[in-house]
C-alpha cells in the first residue's frame, strides 16, 4: 500500500458525490408535479366523476364522503379505500404512463343507485 | 334435442346426461318440453335468482308478474325437483326498514306457493347489505349454512351481508371447518350471490376476499359453484372448479365489461321478459352437474 491510494479514493468519492448531486437535481427538476384533487362522494355519485390526470404524474385525491361509508375502488390500479363519512380520505397513486381511461367505482353497497356510483380518470399526455 | 319431424324427443334423464356429458365442467342444454326427468338414484334441483321483488322501473314494467310466472312453471315440473334454491336478491333494496320487511313478506308469500316445500334461501346485497342481513334473518334464517342431500354436500356462502362484499375471516374459518369433515373427492355444491372470482371488478362483480374463499375450495375435486348477481347465464372455470351464474327474474344485465355502464338491458315490448329465466340442475354422483336453462313464458 502506498500513500497515494487514500487520496485517489477521496477524489473519486468526491466526484461521485458531485455527479450524484447533479443527477439528483436533474431528476428533481424533471419530476412531474403532484396533482391534488378534491372529490366529494355522495349517494350515488362522485363529484367530479371525470378527472383528468397527467400521465406518469403523482396524484393525490382528497375524498370526502358526506353521507355514507362509501368505497373508492380503482380495480385497474389495484387500489381501494373506505370513505368514512365526514372525514377526508387521502388516496395517492401515480398515473400510468400511457394515455387512456381508468374507471373507479364505489365498492361498498350504498343503496338503490349504488350501481350508478362510478367515474373515470382521463390520463392525458 | 328435437326429432327431425319437429317433435321433441323423449329422453330419460340418464340418456340426457349421456348425450350431453361432453361439456366438461357442466353439461348445458336449453329447456326441453316433454323431457322426462325421472331417474332412480340421481336428483335435480331448481335455481331461481335475483327476483328483486319490489322493483319498479322501466327495465321491467311488469316485474310483479315475473316471479309468480316462474313459480307456476316450477310447479308444473314433473317430477318435481328435490328442492329449490334462491341465490339472492330476493327483494329490491330500499332505505326504509319497514318497506324492506314488507317486500320480504310479500316475496315469502309468493315463494310459499311453490309446491316443493324444501326451499333454500340466501341473501343478495339488495336484501342484506344495508342492515347487515338483519331483516333477511328475521324472515329466512341464517345467511350462511350447509346441508346434505342424497350424498351431496351443499354450502351457502354469504358474500353480501358485509356491504364491502367480504365473506370475512370468521365465515371463511367456518367454511374451512365445514368442508374439512368431507374427503377431497366428496361431491360439493357451493351457493353464493356474488361471483367468488374477479368477473368484472369495475362493475363490482367480484367478492373482495373471494381469493381466500377459493383457496379453501380448491382442494375439493368435485366442487361446483352456483351464483347470481349478474342477471345472466355465465360459465367460468377456476382450475377444476366451475362457476355458473344464473339468469335473473327481473331484468337482464349486459355481458361483463361489454359496455361502459352496467345498466339493465332495455325492456323490449316486442319480446317481453327476454333474457329472464331460471335453471334446473341434475346431479348424478360425481359427474359434472347437468344444467338446463328455462325462459319465462310471457303468455
Amino acid at each position: 500500500m502506498n500513500g497515494t491510494q487514500p487520496r485517489r479514493r477521496f477524489v473519486s468519492g468526491a466526484l461521485a458525490l458531485l455527479a450524484g448531486g447533479w443527477f439528483a437535481r436533474r431528476a428533481t427538476a424533471a419530476a412531474p408535479a403532484e396533482q391534488v384533487i378534491e372529490v366529494t362522494a355522495r349517494r350515488f355519485f362522485y363529484r367530479p366523476n371525470e378527472i383528468t390526470v397527467k400521465a406518469g404524474a403523482p396524484v393525490v385525491l382528497k375524498i370526502t364522503s358526506v353521507d355514507f361509508f362509501h368505497g373508492f375502488s380503482v380495480p385497474d390500479l389495484k387500489l381501494r379505500a373506505d370513505l368514512p363519512p365526514g372525514e377526508v380520505t387521502t388516496v395517492r397513486f401515480t398515473a400510468p404512463k400511457q394515455k387512456g381511461e381508468i374507471k373507479f367505482l364505489c365498492d361498498n353497497f350504498c343503496g338503490d343507485g349504488h350501481e350508478e356510483m362510478h367515474g373515470r380518470f382521463i390520463v392525458s399526455a | 334435442m328435437f326429432h327431425p319431424n319437429g317433435k321433441t324427443l323423449m329422453l330419460d334423464r340418464r340418456s340426457f346426461l349421456q348425450l350431453t356429458a361432453a361439456g366438461g365442467g357442466a353439461v348445458i342444454a336449453s329447456a326441453l318440453p316433454g323431457v322426462s326427468l325421472a331417474a332412480a338414484d340421481d336428483f335435480y334441483f331448481v335455481q331461481l335468482s335475483d327476483t328483486h321483488w319490489g322493483y319498479t322501473g322501466p327495465a321491467n314494467p311488469e316485474a310483479d308478474e315475473t316471479l309468480p310466472k316462474a313459480v307456476a312453471a316450477v310447479n308444473a315440473l314433473n317430477p318435481a325437483p328435490d328442492f329449490i334454491v334462491f341465490t339472492g336478491d330476493l327483494t329490491h333494496t330500499t332505505d326504509d326498514p319497514a318497506e324492506r320487511r314488507k317486500r320480504m313478506a310479500e316475496f315469502r308469500k309468493i315463494a310459499g306457493e311453490l309446491k316443493v316445500k324444501t326451499v333454500r334461501f340466501m341473501p343478495g346485497e339488495h336484501d342484506a347489505s344495508l342492515d347487515k342481513g338483519a331483516a333477511f334473518q328475521e324472515f329466512f334464517g341464517e345467511t350462511h349454512y350447509s346441508f346434505d342431500h342424497k350424498g351431496v354436500h351443499f354450502v351457502v356462502v354469504d358474500n353480501v351481508s358485509d356491504p364491502g362484499a367480504r365473506v370475512g375471516e370468521a365465515q371463511i374459518a367456518w367454511l374451512k371447518a365445514d368442508l374439512a369433515k368431507r374427503p377431497a373427492e366428496a361431491p360439493v355444491v357451493v351457493f353464493t350471490h356474488r361471483p367468488l372470482f374477479d368477473l368484472a371488478p369495475a362493475w363490482d362483480w367480484a367478492t373482495r376476499d373471494g381469493a381466500a374463499v377459493m383457496d379453501v375450495l380448491m382442494p375439493y375435486r368435485n366442487l361446483t359453484v352456483f351464483y347470481g348477481h349478474i342477471h345472466q347465464e355465465n360459465h367460468h372455470q377456476t382450475g377444476h372448479i366451475a362457476h355458473h351464474a344464473a339468469k335473473s327474474l327481473v331484468f337482464p344485465l349486459p355481458a361483463p365489461g361489454s359496455q361502459d355502464k352496467r345498466t339493465p338491458l332495455p325492456w323490449d315490448a316486442a319480446h317481453p321478459w327476454q333474457g329472464l329465466g331460471w335453471r334446473d340442475i341434475t346431479l348424478s354422483g360425481k359427474a359434472a352437474p347437468a344444467l338446463r336453462e328455462h325462459g319465462v313464458d310471457y303468455a
